[in-house]
């Protein structure tokens, strides 16, 4: 993304080749996630491609594989999946379920250079309705709304209107990446200012922010949203741009109901990713004022 | 010639002089072999910059212990560059290729300029196909022939043309295709390049481009500039330098082709002096000056530079720049009680009528300088602020080491206690302690550090490139090496003495969704000039 900007086509060529696939027109676009890049590229496709946005999506947050979607817990099928660089260079996938669609299509994405459009999950509005996080556009919407009404503390009118959580505020003090198998892993140190003094937060990333940590005992995880914010203008910083030195306040928002439950925790819970303990939700970990954990 | 031996014109001229245009004033200084200086001046920054340069440059000149004929170089930190963006004044009306089709085409050159700026400037824009993979193989075939009819549109309107290509700074291939058709089908028009200009991040690096490009015309101004001056005052026989934002220097040349790269150099040079007049290489800086401070930090002598976009004008942009925290608190500052009162800091200053507006010269502004005088941390002016005014000014001054401390804290890197360096003339409104600085450095020559930093500028070279570190490289430690010889090469071409060339810092980066493992690796080296 950093020098391919993108090709408007896509979003064309994208519902050609689907309507070719299922042999049937398409009514909807709906982004598979709804944080991240995904989100707004997918309204720049639908824009082209002369299709409205349904107002959901797969995630209700971002998530690093193609698996981690609430189609996939509801069981509805991955594939036929299409691809199409920025050449109109075409890929389709089928008969894959979704782990086999992660591994072919991260592999394809990079033999074709770093950046495809992909169209997975072909739902029915049925389908849909049962299957995909709803409300997940126009929720972006009024956190948008909220962050550009806020009159000062935009941070804290965040987490009111999300009910989040502070859990911790400082500065990043250590960052470490790594990329391995087209996926950036590492961690950050928190270290606490102000009231926070004296406390270390880790944060463990891949891609996202997956787990908080504070001397082995967990603050918050997967699925729970863990974001980074710049403590002065409320910004994300996001996994790629942290660095060193950043006044940082770390918070957590809640997942979406999916994933809290046994079928969602398999696909995106802590265990998913390799983790050796089970999800606790942030209301349990983090008492609902965290300025109070300081004092 | 009397000994009719002549003597090396080098032994004889070994006195340099910096110069830097900050906000309120400009700086002048001598160096002499050994670096100490020997003459300095501080003379209000004029409006039109030239004339101000030409007084300070002027009152080194008449101090006894500067003799012109010894003066073998100077060196020039200018706010030209930085002001005519600002004002939208001077620039020159540019067309703008970018070699990016199918693949950049989702987002239009010049999307997001202020409307003002973007009317000053642009002449028109074409998005022609090409560009090159990461790999710096072809993406698509360049397209010559859309170049050629875009000359033909914009002959006689353009005055500059800037282009920019996908993943230029792999391979510049496609814009130096570009560039021989432009000068083809319109003569000599001033062209930019963007690998010549910034690095990976193709609407940022496009965006410094037109920049560089419309800077054109101040280009050829500032270097008139200092020609004229060194010729009204007979230096003829001296080699100017202008410094760029990095802290080191570029031949006037080089500034010709590159003014953007002058934007931010007043940070960097002061940056540079701290270091050298303090002897810290790795420590924080902080430059009071009238209106504001920067603070920033030294790694290895030199500053470190933001890894994020610095706007310019309102414009999005990616070169290099020092990583600056930046207040609106300086020694002018002016101080007042709100309705509500509170006390309020500037961000209005007096500047360079300090010696007139302020309580403690006799004025009626209260300013922090009158602040830091009452509170005894400054000795100046010949006046006591009325009682009346002290609570004003011990509030203010508490606002003021709030803020001041606030700001170094955002700098620092790591933990632990770190030694803060204070330069610039309003460096005494500081406290003597701020929390998390290990002890706080008050050097001589403080108050021109600017141009210190100016005057002992090296020169260096970059390498800024994505590159594979998988087996068939020979791994991360070879491809780090064939970077830091480049790194070298460069710098030497630029005319640092190889025998003394550093590298001075390396910077790695992983990417994703790579073929092969990959990472964006900056390395710069850095020397003084050989000819010194």
């Amino acid at each position: 993304m950093m020098e391919k900007l993108g090709n408007p086509e896509q979003g064309v060529w994208l519902r050609e080749m689907i309507e070719r696939e299922i042999g049937r027109p398409v009514t909807a676009l709906m982004p598979v996630e709804i944080g991240g890049s995904n989100a707004l590229l997918s309204v720049i496709w639908a824009v082209h491609a002369g299709l409205p946005v349904l107002d959901a999506d797969g995630m209700g947050r971002a998530l690093p594989e193609v698996q981690m979607v609430s189609m996939n817990v509801a069981g509805t099928p991955a594939t036929p999946a299409v691809a199409v660089d920025e050449h109109g260079r075409e890929l389709v996938f089928q008969d894959m379920d979704a782990v086999w669609l992660e591994h072919a299509s991260r592999a394809a994405v990079v033999a074709l250079g770093g950046f495809f459009a992909l169209v997975d999950y072909v739902l029915t509005g049925a389908q849909a309705r049962r299957a995909a996080i709803k409300g997940s556009v126009a929720r972006a919407l009024r956190i948008g709304q909220v962050l550009a009404d806020a009159p000062r503390d935009r941070i804290r009118a965040l987490l009111d209107h999300l009910d989040g959580r502070v859990v911790i505020t400082g500065k990043v003090s250590d960052i470490e990446r790594q990329t391995t198998g087209g996926l950036v892993r590492g961690q950050a140190l928190i270290d606490g200012v102000g009231a926070d003094r004296d406390r270390l937060v880790r944060v463990e990333i891949q891609n996202e922010n997956l787990v908080a940590l504070e001397e082995g005992h967990v603050l918050a995880s997967v699925p729970d949203i863990i974001t980074l914010l710049d403590t002065q203008t409320g910004d994300v910083i996001f996994t790629d741009t942290v660095r060193y030195g950043q006044r940082v306040t770390l918070v957590a928002l809640p997942s979406p109901d999916i994933w809290r439950t046994p079928e969602g925790l398999a696909v995106a819970g802590p265990r998913a990713f390799g983790y050796d303990f089970d999800y606790e939700p942030l209301e349990a970990c983090l008492p609902s004022s965290a300025s109070e954990v300081a004092l | 010639m009397t000994t009719g031996i002549p003597q090396p014109a080098s032994a004889r001229q070994d006195l340099r002089i910096g110069i830097d245009v900050g906000g309120t004033n400009t700086d002048a200084v001598a160096l002499d072999t050994s670096s100490t200086p020997v003459a300095k001046a501080k003379v209000a920054t004029t409006i039109d910059i030239t004339s101000g340069i030409r007084r300070a440059l002027g009152e080194v000149l008449a101090n006894p212990r500067v003799d012109a004929t010894r003066v073998g170089h100077i060196m020039l930190g200018t706010t030209h560059a930085t002001n005519a963006v600002l004002q939208r004044r001077d620039l020159r009306r540019v067309a703008v290729i970018r070699i990016g089709a199918p693949a950049s085409v989702a987002v239009r050159p010049m999307f997001g300029w202020p409307e003002d700026l973007h009317q000053h400037v642009s002449v028109g824009s074409r998005i022609v196909r090409g560009g090159v993979e990461l790999n710096g193989s072809d993406g698509v075939p360049f397209d010559a022939d859309e170049v050629t009819r875009f000359c033909e549109e914009i002959a006689g309107k353009a005055e500059a043309v800037a282009i920019s290509s996908v993943f230029a700074p792999v391979s510049p291939r496609h814009e130096l295709l570009a560039r021989d058709i432009v000068r083809r089908e319109l003569g000599d028009i001033p062209l930019s390049l963007s690998h010549e200009i910034a690095s990976l991040g193709l609407l940022e690096r496009e965006n410094a481009t037109i920049i560089n490009a419309a800077l054109g015309h101040v280009a050829r101004k500032i270097v008139a500039a200092i020609e004229d001056a060194l010729a009204s005052f007979d230096l003829d026989h001296v080699v100017p330098y202008f410094t760029q934002n990095d802290g080191t220097l570029m031949s006037l040349d080089f500034t010709e082709r590159t003014p953007v790269l002058t934007i931010g150099s007043g940070p960097a040079n002061s940056l540079r002096g701290a270091a050298f007049l303090s002897d810290l290489s790795d420590a924080l800086v902080i430059d009071i000056g009238g209106t504001s401070t920067d603070v920033g930090a030294l790694v290895q002598s030199f500053p470190r530079e933001s890894t994020f976009g610095v706007e310019v004008g309102g414009v999005a942009t990616n070169f290099r720049m020092p990583d600056l925290v930046s207040i609106a608190i300086g020694g002018g500052t002016i101080v007042r009680r709100a309705e509500d009162g509170t006390v309020q800091l500037g961000p209005q200053s007096v500047g360079h009528d300090l010696l007139h507006c302020a309580l403690t010269f006799g004025g009626d502004t209260p300013t922090l300088t009158d602040a830091a005088a009452v509170e005894g941390r400054a000795r100046i002016g010949d006046r006591i602020p009325p009682d009346t005014s002290a609570s004003l000014l011990r509030e203010a001054l508490s606002r003021s080491d709030h803020e001041l401390a606030e700001a170094v804290d955002r700098v620092k890197v790591a933990r632990g206690d770190v030694p803060l360096v204070a330069v610039g003339g309003g460096s005494v409104l500081l406290p003597d302690a701020l929390p998390g600085v290990s002890k706080i450095v008050r050097p001589d020559d403080y108050d021109v550090a600017n141009a210190i930093g100016a005057a002992i500028g090296t020169v260096s070279g970059q390498v800024d490139q994505i590159v594979e570190i998988g087996a068939g490289t020979g791994g991360r430690a070879r491809v780090i090496e064939v970077a830091r010889q480049a790194a070298i090469d460069n710098a030497v071409a630029a005319g640092a003495e190889p025998s003394a060339v550093e590298i001075v810092d390396i910077d790695e980066i992983p990417l994703t969704y790579l073929r092969e493992p990959a990472i964006r690796l900056r390395v710069k080296a850095a020397g003084p000039l050989s000819n010194v």
